[in-house]
């Protein structure tokens, strides 16, 4: 035993204090797994790869703030901003993912968390809740610097803050879709496997392979097959719910009148994604 | 009250393997030493306590729980430590045990001030604001230990505490197990393939083998006197032996001891007598002492 040992004679105290419940327990989860997804806690150089993916999505945002207000037009709408970060949130999510999911398999500290009042409900889905979180104030905090920019340089006083603000409110709800989605593929494939490489290959591996999927369906010559081709491939996907659900989203896809079968789409891979985690984290939690 | 408490305990895995076989044990308060070679059965004792895995058939109570039932109020006075490397390396030793106190339940301060506490208690005070990648097995060993000790638990349940330390830092960890268990008042089930370690610190022990119950009972009642006397003679052994043979008393061998059942109180002055009559050197005459590791007599001979 080192020297230390010797001031032990400041006797074992027990804990007579207030234990809190699995909502709180939840609640620990999420804070720790938002500041690791954005290196808060950690080491400069697990800060580095986060911060440099919001710097570049961010300043897009200035760029397109003070072009609006120089110009008075915007480039990008706030739906097709979001569409044009699209390989920025997945290089974002391979690096989080990993970062939240992995590290916990590869160092074997999941066997600390459930000997603990705890289920593999609660872990998986805090988890979720703070990597969906993560994903969607990497695009919405800089769509709230459009806003700003759109907002403060108006000519059109309250209305036109209003008419920005019914812009930018879909355009978050936007966000949280891709967050979403993104959230449930990144994890789940993270979930996988213990190294952190391995689990952000397969995630840019996985983007990577459904785009020419994507590309070859929607040159084929049948219109229907064109506008199917967006369900190939998880970006195209929102991007044609998006299309769908607001109006003026402009995001070029086309969907005709196959809106509703893009939005179950979505909505049932998000589903199969989180169900899935679920049944990964209900064998591991038995050890 | 008892504080573990099973009957009929069986766990299988489909139809080959049988980790625990028909076990039943009811277990007092104190350092409890669960002894049985690598695979008999201890880790998925540990884990059925836990809540974790279900047992196949039969009860288990902790606390008076059934831990299959009601597995959060179990663990909440439940520390566990596990066998296997749990720690990751980038963070420290701090900041890991407070993140694990707020997992059981504690408040923000509440965990950082225990956590604290617990590192101190198994002596890492000066370096728990070092990266656990840094720390030796020992010092990993004491972090495991801690994290274990955070929210305060009334049992903790370690799972072969001393694996990978030296002699000096198996020592160390025993010593701190027997600290915590008699003067935290913190009952503990220390999981252990090694006997004599767990022998020296443990108040009581239960020993399985091939997930069957071999003996369960305090360790003063296992080590009690037996009703043999040995005899030690420097020389004229033989001698002594047919001198006892022709009193009709059944004289066995071991080794330079003879070994005599001692079944009256004449058999002491009887042995007395015949070692004087023929002026032998006397070495020893005792009552032989029961040892723990004849429970696992045949198993330790194979192992050798």
């Amino acid at each position: 035993m080192p020297e230390s040992s010797v001031i032990h004679d400041i006797g074992y105290q027990r804990y007579t204090g207030p234990r809190l419940g699995r909502g709180a327990v939840f609640g620990a989860i999420y804070v720790h797994g938002l500041r690791a997804a954005y290196g808060f806690g950690r080491s400069a150089k697990a800060k580095i790869f986060p911060w440099l993916v919001f710097g570049i999505v961010a300043l897009v945002a200035v760029i397109l703030a003070a072009v609006r207000a120089q110009l008075g037009t915007l480039p990008l709408n706030y739906i097709q901003f979001a569409d044009a970060m699209s390989w920025l949130i997945i290089f974002f999510v391979a690096i989080v993912a990993p970062e939240l999911v992995s590290r916990d398999l590869r160092s074997g500290v999941l066997p600390l968390y459930f000997s603990r009042p705890l289920r593999a409900a609660d872990y998986i889905g805090a988890k979720v809740a703070a990597m969906v979180t993560a994903v969607w104030i990497l695009l919405a905090g800089p769509q709230f610097i459009i806003f700003l920019g759109g907002a403060f340089t108006t000519k059109t006083g309250m209305s036109g803050v209003w008419n920005e603000i019914e812009d930018l409110l879909p355009a978050w709800g936007y966000s949280l879709i891709w967050a979403l989605l993104f959230t449930g593929i990144g994890l789940l494939i993270a979930s996988l496997t213990g190294k952190r490489a391995f689990a952000a290959g397969g995630i840019v591996a996985v983007f990577l392979m459904t785009t020419p999927v994507f590309g070859v369906l929607s040159i084929l010559p049948s219109s229907t097959a064109q506008d199917l081709a967006g369900l190939a491939s998880p970006m195209t996907l929102v991007s044609g719910v998006g299309q769908w659900l607001i109006s003026g989203a402009n995001t070029g896809m086309r969907i005709g009148e196959f809106g509703p079968v893009y939005a179950i789409e979505v909505v049932t891979l998000i589903a199969t994604c989180l169900l899935l985690l679920l049944a990964r984290y209900r064998r591991v939690a038995s050890l | 009250m008892s504080l573990i408490v099973t009957q009929g305990l069986t766990k299988t895995y489909g139809t080959q393997v049988t980790a625990l076989h028909d076990l039943t044990v009811a277990v007092e308060p104190g350092i409890i030493g669960l002894v049985g070679a690598n695979g008999a059965g201890k880790s998925t004792f540990i884990k059925i306590m836990l809540g974790l895995i279900a047992p196949t058939g039969g009860q288990v109570r902790v606390f008076d729980i059934d831990p299959t039932v009601d597995p959060d109020r179990v663990r909440a006075k439940v520390g566990y430590m596990p066998e296997h490397d749990a720690l990751p390396p980038d963070v420290s030793a701090a900041e890991f045990v407070t993140h694990l106190g707020r997992i059981s339940g504690l408040p923000r301060t509440a965990a950082r001030e225990r956590a604290s506490e617990a590192l101190r208690h198994v002596g890492l005070y000066e370096e728990r604001y070092r990266q656990i990648g840094g720390y030796s097995t020992g010092m990993k060993q004491r972090v495991k230990l801690a994290q274990a000790l955070v929210h305060d638990p009334d049992l903790l349940l370690l799972d072969e505490p001393t694996n990978g330390l030296d002699p000096a830092g198996r020592d160390a960890m025993l010593a701190l197990i027997q600290r915590i268990g008699n003067e935290f008042g913190i009952s503990v089930v220390v999981c252990s393939h090694l006997l004599g370690e767990v022998e020296r610190i443990c108040d009581s022990l239960v020993a399985i083998e091939g997930g069957r119950l071999l003996r369960a009972d305090r360790i003063s009642a296992m080590t009690e006197a037996s009703e043999v006397l040995a005899v030690e003679v420097s020389e004229g052994t033989d001698e002594l032996a047919a001198a006892l043979e022709a009193l009709e008393l059944p004289v066995t061998r071991d080794g330079r001891l003879l070994l005599v059942p001692l079944t009256q109180e004449a058999t002491y002055d009887h042995v007395l007598r015949v070692v004087a009559d023929l002026d032998l050197p006397l070495h020893r005459l005792d009552q032989r002492r029961h040892r723990v590791a004849e429970l696992f007599a045949t198993r330790e001979t194979a192992d050798a």
